[in-house]
């Protein structure tokens, strides 16, 4: 058996090594593994490629993906297309950055702690509230973490949760706290884009530790976040916001200025690439006080002996490694690189960036809207206030008008039947428009769904 | 009420989870012991609960953290909580410093008045600590 | 402000932003905005206070200066028991990065991206058998998760039983994962203790095991690096009384290739890909924690699973048994790539002589520092190996200082303080990519210390001297956390 490309141990170095410990084959290493237990033959993968050969491979399998061009996309429903900057991809590139470990020894992870510190600044400077972690996985299990701190902060063993909730998030909540003990209601917006606050007021009576909603919500509707504050603290429970589409913030007043107790989400429109679905990057940022409740890591400001001020992962007896079964988490591993790129990507566009960005998306999507209302056939079925995403009702079932489209280069967005089996949303499609679509794709886009009909 | 440089004070009951207990009529004083403190390190938080919360002998009534460990603070005795050492707050490190003063951490109105069984003294508590330490 | 030099730490981001300064440009805006459709003033922010505002070249400097400031494999060994810091396969970044796959969005139809389901296809195929196990779901984004997501299974596959149970039981040695995750599934965990080898006390374990025990959690090597032989025996034990066997796969390094879970009793478990698979550790994630699972389980594995269909393949929703979702979308696909290319860049023949070559190192390691560091537990060691700093008791050095000195020798210091069996831990893990000389260097520098702290042991405890910071108050940082910059006059 040859030596491989990435173990530097030549077949003679092994010989030496196995002698210098005393041993006569490499077979001896395993002598505790019981005899029964170790496997006859080779295993059933396949391999091994050279390097070309493995990139052809790779290649190969990305290129049985049929996929129109970006600018031909109009899909959001929880990941977003944003454009992000060269220096993104190669700051973090640097193998110091992610090649690196957690940064559990500060005195040589100073890049990686004041990054994360940086991170933290910027999420709380977008939310509009003073405290953040260094990041969960993504969207759907921060939410389910978020309630799980709301419930240890002010135990009631109840939420309510909107039912315009990223369908996908209402599903991972539902799976975490299955055995917490905590009921889950849902608050039901009927005919409406968002919330009304009557039915908020109901849906709270009797103890509850959270009112979630999600702003814009699945639906692309904003949420009166002000009004839905003042209703939940009046019955006692938090307001949690979720997030799914954080350029919406550059635009939007930061819900931890209205009133917001907790504001969370997904960070992956920060310039993380879509990747199908993942790696990704949750936020969580809240009020001071749920400091001793927060779970994941948190980078604080610190001293050294010389005086100098550095960073380090600080606050630990919160989590698993220390309190074990009554840690805040379980979270060990969180999303360094994703939340790194977010920061770098924050850093590049700066403030005057991620305003223009959100500006750009939402001025495109209002024209999309206008044009697509037009079309024949079409019609809007939520007059509230959007960012980039709203529903269009199409004459023909929106599946159905997904397939005809992408035979024309287009993916015209996602149909509400992917989450809905409710046949009266058979027909509706949920739009997304970024920067990425050209006024020309807009157009062809209205077009070619008037011709549905 | 300091006890001086004494680290097993004679006037005090010890419990095996290193509280300490000094009781007064009905109210009794729980700490932490200077061997605690000691295997603690820096403290950096203390966890205590409200006033007029219930306490239960044996069940935990708090926490308390140092940069790399948590430990749990148990009741030596039953009743309903009086005083809270609020001052703890702002500087944990008070109990490092006074573990048997100014690092006291809540009053109990005792609601027992007989003694909870399991309390050593002074010198009990030392073997247990010496016994612990080998 | 200290000089500049190429020692001086760097400033904040928001201390080097300066008003009106742009790095980013947008082409311009090609809709036109009109009065009617636009947003109500009440909805808008005005400003994103304190955001900053650099050129690109500030942008480009300022995260350049603080990689420097990090340790990375790239760099030098990490010798992080527990951890599997092996080198990271540059052409796994080229082809993660193929666009086909990095700009592909999770709401693409299904038709539309056969390529993607292929690879988490075989990807699943190839774990399958790697471990011995029937299915696999990619879902979870970590092990932690992937650990919560076993025991969720768990806890469905005993309350279609009729009886959820009520307890998990975990060794001593356990890492804290594996509680938290037992507690987030709703159970209590029991601890199990360990015999004078380190592993499972069978015995214990067969007196305890009842009808409330839904399941027990295995580290398998365990956390002192040596292989649970009585692991069959202990799954019997379980299985007689209907509980489960879990194994936290963290470890699997050790003997990939040599033998696999699913012959070993294991019911469950899960692996990291960011260990095992060589995807990078990014300063702290992203992971992945694809999850195992025998037959008995799969009805309850997320939704949805990928399933082939003559030459296509699909994603499969209708699973009424299945937990439900651990996160959104499918899993952490970019690791999916990078992982699978690993496994294709060795083969067979190459995951074997990972695996051999680990654990050759590691003992290579526990040779020639056992005569020198005190070896608490002296069974057999796999792929890595742990001290304690037991010999070191009179001169007042500890591991903590051990591990601040080494950072002076070039060398990321070791796990340490874990396992909490042993007091003053010291976990060393080599992985398989290291040379002899790496390994060599690395030895040299604990002999080096071992003699310092015999002969000056201040300088240990006051290590180290020469990183870019030294060591910091990290008492002071918790009694009074600064977790976010403020502008001046506005710090709380």
């Amino acid at each position: 058996m040859a030596a491989h490309r990435y173990l530097p141990l030549s077949d003679a170095e092994r010989d030496e090594m196995l002698r210098a410990i005393g041993l006569k084959s490499a077979d001896d290493l395993f002598a505790s593994i019981p005899k029964r237990l170790r496997l006859g033959g080779a295993l059933d993968v396949p391999g091994p490629l050279a390097e070309m050969d493995l990139v052809a491979e790779m290649a190969a399998r990305a290129g049985e993906n049929i996929l129109p061009d970006p600018r031909s996309q109009f899909l959001g429903a929880g990941a977003y297309r944003h454009f992000a900057p060269a220096v993104v991809d190669h700051l973090l590139s640097r193998t110091e950055f992610y090649s690196s470990y957690t940064p559990y020894q500060p005195e040589i992870s100073q890049g990686t702690l004041q990054a994360v510190f940086e991170f933290q600044t910027l999420i709380c400077q977008l939310t509009g509230l003073d405290l953040s972690n260094a990041s969960m996985y993504e969207g759907a299990s921060t939410l389910a973490e978020a309630i799980l701190m709301a419930e240890r902060t002010a135990p009631r063993g109840r939420v309510v949760l909107s039912d315009r909730l990223h369908p996908e998030y209402a599903q991972v909540v539902r799976t975490y706290l299955a055995n917490m003990g905590i009921v889950l209601d849902i608050m039901e917006h009927g005919r409406d884009g968002a919330a009304d606050l009557v039915a908020a007021r109901q849906a709270l009576e009797g103890k509850a530790s959270a009112l979630v909603v999600q702003h814009p919500n699945f639906f692309g509707c904003l949420e009166e976040v002000e009004a839905l504050a003042a209703v939940a603290h009046q019955a006692g429970a938090f307001l949690i916001v979720v997030v799914t589409e954080p350029i919406a913030l550059g635009l939007l007043k930061p819900p931890g200025e209205q009133g917001a107790d907790i504001v969370l989400g997904e960070g992956q429109g920060l310039g993380v690439p879509l990747s199908y679905g993942g790696p990704y990057l949750g936020f969580l940022a809240a009020r001071q006080s749920f400091l001793r409740q927060m779970p994941g890591r948190i980078v604080g400001e610190a001293r050294d002996v010389d005086g100098r001020r550095g960073y380090v992962l600080t606050l630990a007896t919160r989590e698993q490694h220390i309190r074990r079964e009554k840690a805040t988490s379980n979270i060990c591993t969180n999303e360094g690189l994703c939340a790194l790129t977010a920061a770098i990507f924050m850093a590049a566009l700066g403030k005057s960036g991620v305003m223009e960005l959100a500006r750009h998306n939402r001025a495109k999507a209002a024209y999309a809207r206008e044009r697509i209302a037009a079309a024949r056939g079409c019609s809007i079925p939520y007059a509230e206030p959007f960012f980039n995403e709203f529903v269009v009702r199409l004459p023909v079932p929106a599946a159905a008008a997904v397939r005809r489209l992408a035979e024309r280069g287009i993916a015209c967005g996602v149909p509400l039947s992917r989450y809905f089996a409710d046949k009266r949303q058979e027909r509706d499609l949920l739009v997304c428009v970024t920067e990425i679509n050209p006024r020309g794709e807009i157009e062809r886009l209205a077009d070619e769904l008037g011709r549905l009909a | 009420m300091s006890k001086g440089d004494a680290i097993y004070p004679e006037s005090l009951r010890y419990t095996k989870e290193h509280e300490w207990l000094e009781t007064r009529g009905a109210v009794a004083t729980v700490g932490i012991t200077h061997y605690a403190q000691a295997e603690l390190g820096d403290i950096v938080y203390v966890e205590l609960p409200q006033m007029e919360a219930a306490v239960v002998a044996g069940e935990p009534f708090g926490t308390v953290e140092s940069v790399k460990a948590v430990s749990e603070l148990f009741a030596p005795v039953s009743g309903v909580v009086a005083e809270v050492n609020d001052a703890l707050q702002a500087s944990p490190e008070t109990v490092n410093k006074d573990p048997y003063g100014d690092g006291w951490m809540i009053r109990i109105k005792v609601s027992d008045s007989e003694e909870t069984p399991g309390l050593m003294s002074a010198a009990q508590y030392r073997k247990y600590v010496e016994d612990e330490a080998n | 402000m200290e000089p500049r030099s190429l020692r001086a730490p760097e400033p904040l981001l928001f201390e080097v932003s300066r008003p009106g300064r742009r790095g980013y440009d947008l082409p311009p805006l090609d809709v036109p905005v009109e009065g009617h459709n636009t947003l109500d003033a009440r909805y808008l922010r005005e400003d994103i206070d304190g955001f900053p505002e650099l050129s690109e070249v500030d942008v480009v400097r300022h995260y350049t200066r603080l990689s420097r400031l990090n340790y990375a494999i790239d760099l030098g060994l990490y010798p992080l028991g527990s951890c599997t810091m092996k080198y990271n396969p540059k052409v796994n970044e080229k082809v993660a990065r193929l666009p086909g796959f990095a700009d592909a969005h999770p709401q693409v139809a299904e038709e539309m991206i056969q390529g993607c389901l292929r690879l988490m296809h075989s990807l699943e195929r190839a774990l399958c058998a790697i471990c011995g196990m029937d299915r696999f779901t990619l879902q979870p984004a970590a092990g932690a998760q992937g650990e919560q997501t076993g025991i969720l299974m768990v806890r469905a596959y005993h309350q279609e039983r009729g009886n959820p149970r009520r307890v998990v039981l975990i060794p001593d040695s356990a890492h804290g994962t594996n509680p938290a995750s037992a507690h987030l599934a709703g159970y209590r965990v029991e601890q199990i203790a360990s015999n004078e080898r380190g592993c499972i006390d069978l015995g214990a374990l067969r007196r305890r095991v009842g009808e409330d025990v839904a399941v027990l959690m295995l580290t398998n090597p365990n956390t002192l690096g040596v292989f649970e032989g009585e692991i069959e025996e202990a799954a019997r034990a379980l299985h007689d009384k209907g509980a489960l066997l879990y194994m936290d796969g963290a470890n699997l390094n050790a003997f990939v290739g040599q033998a696999r879970p699913g012959d070993m009793g294991v019911d469950v478990h899960h692996l990291n890909l960011h260990k095992t698979f060589s995807t990078p550790h990014g300063g702290g994630g992203p992971g992945s924690g694809p999850v195992g699972v025998k037959r008995i389980l799969e009805p309850f594995l997320p939704v949805p699973t990928v399933e082939r269909e003559g030459d296509r393949l699909r994603f499969q929703h209708d699973r009424p048994g299945s937990i439900g979702k651990i996160r959104s979308f499918h899993g952490n696909f970019g690791m999916f790539v990078r992982a699978y290319a690993f496994i294709l860049a060795h083969g067979p023949a190459g995951l074997k002589r990972m695996s051999e070559t680990a654990v050759l190192n590691a003992n290579y390691l526990r040779k020639r520092l056992e005569g020198t560091y005190h070896l608490p537990y002296g069974a057999p060691s796999l792929h890595e190996v742990v001290f304690s700093d037991r010999n070191l008791e009179a001169t007042g050095v500890r591991t903590l200082d051990v591990a601040k000195r080494l950072m002076d020798y070039g060398f990321h210091p070791p796990t340490i303080y874990f396992p909490l069996i042993v007091r003053g831990a010291l976990m060393i893990e080599p992985t398989e990519t290291e040379s002899r000389e790496e390994l060599d260097a690395f030895v040299a520098a604990m002999l080096a210390i071992d003699a310092e702290a015999r002969r000056d042991p201040g300088l240990v405890t006051s290590a180290p001297h020469t990183t870019p910071i030294r060591r910091l108050d990290e008492t002071a940082a918790a009694r009074n956390p600064v977790l976010r910059w403020r502008p001046r006059g506005k710090e709380s």
